[in-house]
């Protein structure tokens, strides 16, 4: 039997190497990677508060991220694609198309 | 023997997560992150969500990870390798990062609420059965609207990937 805190500590802990990749990579490739780690690490917390709580509604609520993760990784490369094409860059910092 | 295994798959997970950022190669992170949702996957099965656990892999390491080797594939990443993070002072990303961690694990062990040693519900755990019904009866328009939002995503994905015929 596995401690809640744990699951809770390792969702942390992913999480937190996530949002560094997101935020520290110049790679967008990284970036989006970095951001599936994060959507996991989210989903470890909902199945663990699923099974702590013997509630089937964490594991439903992580299939629905599963599939928005399958959409938006899909829209994101297509972009990334696109974005290659035009401005043949891979860099986060030289996509100042939106003066961001 | 489940709290072993469950620490030795936390630790191969961390480990791949790092590697995931670390690496100068944008191959080498796109396989650490496939180990990565391996772990996760191991995971899932001691969390006893056997299904998810088969999910994870059809998914991530199916079909997102060939996604990213794909792409990959497609444009050039050696120009990429030569600079792994972004220019200039990382400081208050380090910062943020260190506050945003230390208070999700200040506010998740400080609240009793989680430490609890037993499980309040009664333990027989979460049957398929349960799930389906749970996920084909009360959640019924979400999935219907989760499939709409894949077809979109696929016809975007597309439309934006084409080269223009114009």
């Amino acid at each position: 039997m596995v401690p809640l805190w744990w699951s809770i500590v390792l969702g942390v802990a992913l999480f937190v190497i996530g949002a560094g990749g997101v935020l520290l990579r110049r790679n967008i490739l990284v970036v989006l990677m970095s951001l599936e780690l994060l959507l996991n690490s989210v989903n470890i917390n909902f199945i663990a508060f699923g099974h702590h709580f013997a509630d089937s509604r964490g594991q439903v609520f992580a299939i629905f991220v599963i599939a928005i993760t399958a959409a938006e990784v899909a829209v994101a490369l297509g972009i990334l694609v696109a974005l290659v094409r035009n401005k043949s860059t891979l860099r986060s910092d030289d996509v100042t198309l939106m003066k961001g | 023997m489940v709290q072993g295994l469950f620490l030795l798959f936390a630790a191969a997970s961390v480990i791949a997560a790092l590697t995931l950022v670390l690496a100068r190669n944008p191959v080498h992170s796109a396989l650490a992150l496939m180990a990565c949702f391996l772990q996760i996957s191991a995971i899932f099965v001691l969390l006893e969500a056997p299904l998810l656990a088969v999910i994870q892999i059809f998914v991530y390491v199916g079909a997102i990870m060939v996604l990213f080797i794909f792409v990959i594939m497609m444009v050039d990443v050696r120009e990429a390798v030569l600079q792994r993070f972004l220019p200039g002072n990382n400081l208050p990303a380090m910062v943020l990062l260190a506050l945003l961690g230390t208070e999700m694990l200040v506010l998740v062990l400080w609240s009793g609420a989680f430490s609890a040693a037993t499980p309040p519900a009664g333990g027989e755990g979460i049957g398929l059965r349960q799930l389906a019904t749970s996920l084909f009866a009360e959640y019924l328009l979400p999935f219907e609207v989760a499939s709409v939002i894949l077809l979109a995503a696929l016809v975007g994905a597309i439309v934006l990937a084409q080269k223009e015929q114009r």
